[in-house]
């Protein structure tokens, strides 16, 4: 069935170098936006919960804002409406990349600040599992709140919402699909390329199929050894990663 | 470029409407099929039927493993075949995009749900349905009048967000070129040229409704969570 693929296409490489190079930008998309999404929701969640107003209300906007507009509308928004409302010579420079870096740093930065949006809101259920006498015997120290944060806040915050961000995890990388629609040639525009060309359907959508549910167990099995590694060990009951655990976990 | 003007939103809006219902009919539709589908699914897991609950987990985690693109894709490609392996002279039946994405989202909408409504299944205590067995319920009465009720109101917030989330995945008809409220958007680009307008203008209608929709979700689950506690 997958006899296809090894075929040479219009470019002289096989329908299978055009599959792996989408699986490359799939996976460059994912992992880079995964950890930017990490660090920005991170700061964004960190921000929900801190006493001042000003911050507090700003990381709210941030969620509220990137977590209510589709990835889709996102994604133009980014790729056509910010180098048009940039200074005349950013803009200029934006859409000059060269491809795929035209579309691809749109689509990075897109997915990077959703995915964040999403990951603020687990990261403040974390926090505010946590017993209330944990930030008060930080005070009770004399611990400064950065260091209260840094050293006794999100440390368990972090370990307790493994599970929940094997959800986030595995939401990224199927969102990285939506990047095909500004341009950029991902694993399922690669897939449906080579059925154009092809008319292998079945063949180019199976493989793609079969790639995603590789990404799928992978990502799966790193997030369940992330948990194995960092749960915070002890009698408590906790929930294990489930495989396809609901995205709108404890934060939505 | 031009000078940015919104005034040709206004006149995109009766447009623009047309397309918001469509996306507002194809997340109802999805809602409700995917509910009723998502229930049988969860169930069938739920009371182990042999084969297939089997067969459902499989699909359950298939669907929720690969993007909604790509499935889209599929079923725009399969439904035709699968239609046309029904029919008496075995050709393929082409029903066009439309009906392709309602389907589509029907059938990939109700493997979210049913993993919800499971995970719900498995939450409620057991002594339930045995006491429904005690009062002399069958199976089918206690989940009918006994469980399900209590299911539906745990997980009515949960339910809820994914079909937030599930409005704004319908924007993703838009690579069947389907006038949803992007693709109405898209079509007005391609005449006037106002790409910069209309996409800041679809961005917030999004981000209104789902705002709003997420704050009443927000209510919901406090007083679901007061009345969880009260008992």
């Amino acid at each position: 069935m997958f006899d296809v693929l090894f075929d040479q296409a219009s470019d002289g490489q096989r329908y299978l170098d055009w599959l792996m190079s989408g699986l490359g930008w799939t996976l460059a998309l994912a992992f880079f936006g995964w950890w930017i999404a990490f660090a920005v929701g991170v700061l964004v969640g960190v921000g929900r919960t801190v006493e001042r107003r000003s911050v507090a209300l700003l990381a709210r906007l941030y969620v509220e804002i990137f977590r209510n507009i589709p990835v889709l509308v996102q994604m133009f928004l980014w790729y056509f409406v910010l180098p048009e409302i940039l200074p005349a010579a950013a803009g200029g420079w934006l859409k000059q990349l060269p491809p795929p870096w035209g579309s691809f740093l749109p689509a990075l930065a897109c997915l990077s600040f959703y995915t964040a949006s999403r990951v603020a809101e687990q990261v403040r259920a974390g926090i505010e599992a946590l017993p209330k006498g944990q930030a008060e015997a930080t005070r009770a120290l004399g611990l400064s709140s950065v260091q209260a944060y840094r050293l006794v806040i999100l440390p368990q915050a972090l370990r307790l919402i493994v599970p929940s961000l094997t959800s986030e995890v595995m939401a990224i990388y199927k969102n990285t699909s939506v990047a095909l629609t500004i341009g950029l040639l991902e694993l399922t525009a690669q897939a449906r390329q080579v059925s154009e060309e092809t008319f292998q359907t079945f063949a180019a959508f199976g493989a793609a199929t079969l790639a995603y549910l590789t990404l799928a167990l992978v990502a799966y099995g790193l997030m369940t050894l992330v948990d194995r590694r960092f749960h915070i060990p002890g009698p408590a009951q906790r929930s294990r990663p489930r495989f396809g655990r609901l995205r709108t976990a404890k934060g939505a | 470029m031009q000078a940015i003007d919104f005034t040709v939103v206004l006149q995109a809006w009766p447009y623009l409407c047309s397309g918001l219902a469509f996306s507002l009919a194809l997340t109802a539709t999805a809602f409700t099929a995917g509910i009723v589908l998502g229930t049988g699914l969860a169930l069938a897991q739920h009371l182990e039927i042999p084969v297939l609950g089997h067969a459902d987990r499989i699909y359950i985690a298939t669907m929720r493993s690969i993007p909604l693109i790509l499935v889209l894709f599929w079923f725009f490609f399969l439904v035709p075949i699968i239609l046309g392996s029904l029919s008496p002279d075995g050709r393929p039946i082409s029903i066009g995009p439309t009906s392709t994405a309602f389907i589509t989202f029907c059938l990939f909408e109700a493997a979210y749900y049913s993993e919800i409504i499971r995970v719900g299944l498995r939450a409620l205590n057991r002594g339930q349905v045995e006491a429904s067995h005690a009062l002399g319920l069958t199976t089918p009465q206690a989940y009918r009048y006994v469980v399900l009720p209590q299911v539906a109101r745990t997980v009515a917030p949960i339910v809820l967000s994914q079909t937030i989330i599930l409005f704004q995945d319908t924007s993703l008809v838009y690579v069947l070129s389907l006038t949803d409220l992007v693709g109405a958007a898209s079509k007005l680009v391609q005449l006037n040229g106002r790409f910069v307008e209309l996409s800041v203008t679809v961005a917030l209608v999004y981000l209104a409704i789902c705002s709003l929709a997420s704050h009443c979700v927000a209510i919901l689950k406090r007083r679901t969570a007061a009345h969880a506690a009260q008992r």
